[in-house]
């Protein structure tokens, strides 16, 4: 029996959870693609530790912590891009390093680095049912914002003074993305993990981008690329007795291997 | 071959932006730029009429880019821009049409020709589908530079002259109250500078528009040019290219005479 897996509540709820997160990462994961911010969403990634170390230290529920904490660290670096001539790997590598070691050092004072381990891998068969409604509420969201957001941050790919004389605010989208994918990294890292959780952003846009023929089946062959790995990579580690985050991150990684060869072979024969 | 294509290039819409007044103009009034420790641009004024093409010259650093930024709002300065339309009414935001210097994107990004002009011109997000009058309007436009068959084609795989094209066509949907070019620096030949010039000046002809170039090439300048503006932080030299480039301060500048046609600039 294919789907004996699904008789257990955990992994339905596992299978639900996958279902939103994904396609939330594959919107999301073109723009951070398309504007070179693979590395910024690492470092958001990063900045959560600290944000929930403080959560935890301050007494407040650490999620919320860290996501107002990851909205403010992407401010401040999309305001120093636009108002720096340092170059921005140099700003991101500062804010992210001492994020982590801030956050190290908080969580292991008094020996008590052990409880927010999990936070590093994640633990997808942990998602409650107030989780997923969480979860589907960020993705309305986002799939909302996503429709005005899109134009400004595209034209800014393309080149930014373009943007301006369409009328396109790109600082102002560029802010609004930014507190997005900071909020959505840090709402989902207690699942997929620091580690790992950049990889679900970048290599489904990376897979698509190779394969796509223009921006709107790039941006759903991202979505389903997402999606296919999230289903898979849960149902692999079923099996395997691995964990899920990792897991479907491999899938992912499978895909963009396949699409780059895809690429080549359809290259040659031209 | 883009030679050839050139004459059948435009066909002018009901619509321009002008006709040939002589009344609008648009005015660029005590621009300054200052950084903390530097004045980038220190109290520029410029009036370009309809039907006149402007370039700004200037040696590398003069703050060519830098004023071409503040005019679309994208360089904090201080100063105004206003516009008066045909029929003498002020506008204080002139409708500005903007042609990029050079496109370092993305190569690999997966954004069609058509894509870019959905983008620009439609507020239904291109994920969503399509809009059928940007649709229209993209096609009409490509088709003044005999670009519609570049639709589906990625920006990443034209070339410098098919881009240019693109953009110019793209720049001219809606028609602007005022076309700011930057001249391209690469990817583009001689040749095709030429054509960029030429296609510039045809554009001045058949739609009255008011447009300020940014130019590094001083000889086509000269050629295409009404008026030549002559910068280094501030305006040092600006009227007709017999005028400007003989002048003393215009020869210090570029260290040679620069070589005026007498005739109505007509290319090679």
């Amino acid at each position: 029996m294919m789907l004996d897996w699904l008789t257990y509540d955990f992994m339905q709820n596992a299978l639900i959870a996958v279902l939103l997160i994904t396609p939330l990462f594959g919107l999301i994961g073109t723009m951070v693609v398309n504007q070179r911010m693979a590395f910024f969403s690492d470092s958001l990634g990063h900045s959560t530790f600290t944000g929930i170390a403080i959560g935890t230290l301050a007494g407040i529920a650490p999620i919320p912590a860290a996501a107002i904490f990851a909205v403010i660290f992407a401010w401040l670096i999309t305001w120093m891009k636009y108002n720096s001539r340092v170059s921005m790997d140099t700003i991101i590598g500062i804010f992210s390093s001492t994020a982590v070691a801030l956050g190290i050092v908080i969580m292991s004072h008094g020996g008590s680095f052990g409880k927010f381990t999990s936070y590093l891998i994640g633990d997808l068969l942990s998602v409650t049912e107030s989780d997923l409604i969480a979860i589907g509420i960020v993705l309305v969201v986002t799939a909302v914002m996503w429709v005005f957001l899109f134009h400004p941050l595209l034209m800014a790919s393309v080149n930014p003074l373009l943007a301006r004389s369409r009328g396109a605010r790109a600082l102002e989208a560029e802010m609004v993305f930014a507190s997005l994918v900071a909020v959505v990294v840090t709402l989902s890292v207690q699942w997929v993990g620091i580690l790992i959780i950049n990889s679900m952003l970048v290599l489904p846009a990376a897979a698509a981008r190779s394969v796509a023929s223009d921006i709107r089946s790039y941006q759903w062959l991202t979505v389903l690329f997402a999606m296919i790995s999230g289903t898979a990579g849960l149902v692999i580690s079923y099996y395997a007795d691995t964990a899920p985050g990792a897991t479907m991150v491999l899938v992912a990684a499978v895909i963009f291997f396949v699409t780059i060869v895809v690429r080549f072979c359809s290259r040659t024969k031209l | 071959m883009e030679k050839k294509r050139i004459k059948k290039l435009f066909h002018p819409k009901k619509k321009s932006a002008g006709n040939g007044c002589g009344v609008c103009c648009i005015k660029i009034n005590n621009f300054t730029v200052k950084t903390a420790d530097k004045v980038i641009l220190d109290d520029v004024n410029l009036h370009i009429h309809c039907g006149e093409l402007t370039t700004i010259v200037g040696p590398n650093g003069a703050g060519k880019s830098t004023l071409l930024k503040a005019i679309l709002g994208e360089e904090k300065h201080t100063g105004t821009i206003s516009f008066t339309n045909a029929n003498d009414q002020r506008v204080s935001r002139p409708l500005i049409g903007y042609v990029p210097q050079q496109l370092a994107f993305d190569k690999d990004m997966p954004i069609t020709v058509r894509d870019l002009f959905q983008t620009c011109l439609s507020r239904r997000p291109v994920w969503l589908g399509r809009s059928r009058r940007a649709e229209q309007l993209a096609r009409e436009s490509l088709a003044r530079f005999d670009a519609e068959k570049l639709l589906d084609a990625k920006l990443g795989v034209l070339s410098g002259g098919e881009l240019q094209r693109v953009m110019l066509a793209l720049a001219l949907q809606p028609m602007p109250n005022l076309l700011l070019l930057d001249e391209p620096v690469s990817g583009v030949d001689q040749m095709g500078l030429d054509l960029f010039y030429r296609m510039v000046a045809d554009l001045r002809d058949k739609y009255d528009m008011s447009i300020i170039l940014v130019s590094h090439d001083l000889e086509l300048a000269a050629c295409y040019s009404d008026r030549i503006v002559l910068i280094n932080q501030k305006v040092l030299l600006s009227g007709a290219p017999k005028d400007v480039f003989p002048d003393p301060i215009a020869v210090e500048t570029f260290g040679r005479q620069v070589l005026v046609d007498d005739g109505k600039g007509g290319g090679a």
